[in-house]
């Protein structure tokens, strides 16, 4: 005999124990409804746990997800108009003080020596020589006030003064049937941008803040502004810029960020 | 208990009992808005814990998406299917006459008469095909309310690319503040529709399966 064979219990009486389990089971399934509700109830319950134990793990629903955020890269690269303008506002709205911001902490802001910055320039651009603050300054300057909006939702209102990006890229002969442009800071940041906004009219290579030059908090010697992006695709600190067709990604964009980052 | 009224609707189409309670579209398009909107609130939660505007945050275990960026993802994937079956539902439930069916009339004494026989506990579920005049206002209200989450999150993303949208609604800052409260009164429904449903079940049958439930 099979050892693992349940023994039949002699005491039992067959017949009795299946009646009452009939009648258990038979009150039970008396109400469908609220039974189905309770069914329903639980799994609804059981899907609610689910966002406490991160379905984002799962490297399926990670991909799918990705894909979506690409896909929504090039909804945002349709929706965008190179003519429409972020609002400005009067200086009395300025947010004063103007927020700290990076992936690092306020006592951890590089400090870049003017005497030895050079901004390197490479990629699909003529004119690949590297770049002094005053020969910068010495070109058309642009002001604006306009609102900064962070991916986390808050926004600040600010003023930066520099040169339109656009004259800068048409001063080093970037190609500007090229889709990127890509951006490396000293302070290990890097990100990258769709052509189309660095063209726009208010994309500054921003080189003062309330006129005066960049504070290092603010991410002297020069940061990228632009008002039709969230904060994080707006670098500080920049040292080197580039003009490619592969997509260089960034530092938060690589890590879940939406790559296109627009408002 | 019996309304006259739904006894001879009942008796007038003899065949109203083999047709769905709610078309199968309704239904589907039903979940599919019930999950949209759950992967839209619990990772909306996530997203304002990362600057929250008014003294409390929500607790990170009930929040979906694990951080930031990851609940972006999640809110800006369900806002497509959100959005989608909004639009098939809106299409179909005006083309097939149902919303004016439905949803209208609704008067000021129709809704005062429900409202007390609900709380008096009086109120007539016997024809499910037909919402009263509270049923009719509380959806008629989450669809709008839909609709201003739809647009003021419109805003959010893209405040510079829809410039009319954002002044209509006050601006980028305001616009914050309106798809919270419109967030709010949404999970508001939910809490008494579920209320709701707990206490007729037979609802949640006719929603499944769209047959009428079992009467307790």
């Amino acid at each position: 005999m099979n050892p693992r064979q349940r023994p039949t219990l002699q005491t039992v009486d067959a017949e009795a124990a299946l009646a009452e389990a009939r009648r258990l089971i038979g009150r039970k399934i008396e109400q469908p409804a609220r039974r189905a509700f309770l069914t329903r109830s639980l799994t609804l319950g059981g899907l609610s746990l689910l966002t406490g134990c991160g379905v984002s793990d799962h490297e399926g629903v990670e991909a799918a997800l990705g894909a979506i955020s690409r896909f929504n890269d090039k909804v945002q690269g349709f929706i965008f108009d190179p003519a429409q303008l972020a609002p400005t506002y009067p200086a009395s709205m300025i947010t004063q003080p103007f927020p700290f911001n990076a992936y690092y902490g306020e006592d951890e802001v590089r400090e870049v020596d003017e005497a030895g910055y050079r901004l390197e320039v490479t990629g699909l651009v003529a004119d690949k020589r590297r770049w002094t603050l005053p020969e910068l300054r010495a070109m058309e300057q642009n002001d604006q006030i306009t609102r900064h909006i962070c991916v986390e939702g808050w926004s600040a209102i600010g003023h930066w003064g520099g040169v339109r990006f656009a004259d800068f890229l048409r001063r080093v002969g970037a190609d500007t049937s090229a889709k990127y442009v890509g951006f490396k800071c000293a302070d290990d940041y890097f990100t990258s941008i769709d052509m189309p906004t660095a063209l726009h009219p208010q994309t500054l290579l921003a080189l003062n803040y309330a006129g005066q030059p960049l504070p290092p908090k603010y991410g002297f010697p020069m940061k990228l502004r632009m008002p039709t992006k969230l904060g994080y695709k707006n670098p500080k600190h920049i040292q080197a810029i580039f003009v490619t067709n592969t997509n260089p990604g960034g530092y938060w964009e690589d890590q879940g960020y939406n790559w296109f980052g627009g408002s | 208990m019996h309304s006259p009224s739904a006894t001879a609707a009942a008796s007038a189409t003899p065949s109203a009992g083999r047709q769905p309670i709610h078309p199968g579209w309704l239904r589907a398009c039903h979940w599919i808005n019930a999950l949209a909107v759950l992967v839209l609130v619990t990772s909306g939660w996530r997203i304002y814990n990362a600057s929250p505007f008014f003294p409390f945050g929500i607790p990170n275990g009930i929040t979906l998406g694990g951080w930031l960026g990851g609940a972006i993802q999640w809110h800006f994937a369900a806002m497509w299917l959100l959005v989608a079956n909004g639009l098939v539902y809106l299409v179909l439930n005006i083309a097939s006459g149902r919303l004016f069916r439905k949803f209208f009339p609704l008067s000021a004494s129709g809704l005062w008469h429900d409202a007390m026989a609900a709380l008096q506990g009086k109120l007539s579920h016997a024809n499910p095909r037909q919402y009263n005049h509270v049923q009719r206002l509380a959806y008629l209200f989450v669809m709008l309310d839909t609709l201003l989450l739809v647009l003021s999150g419109l805003v959010l993303w893209k405040s510079v690319q829809f410039p009319v949208l954002r002044e209509l609604l006050g601006g980028y800052e305001f616009s914050r503040r309106i798809h919270f409260v419109a967030m709010a009164a949404l999970v508001a429904f939910v809490g008494v529709h579920l209320v709701m449903v707990a206490l007729v079940p037979r609802t949640l049958i006719s929603m499944l399966s769209g047959r009428a439930g079992q009467k307790p």
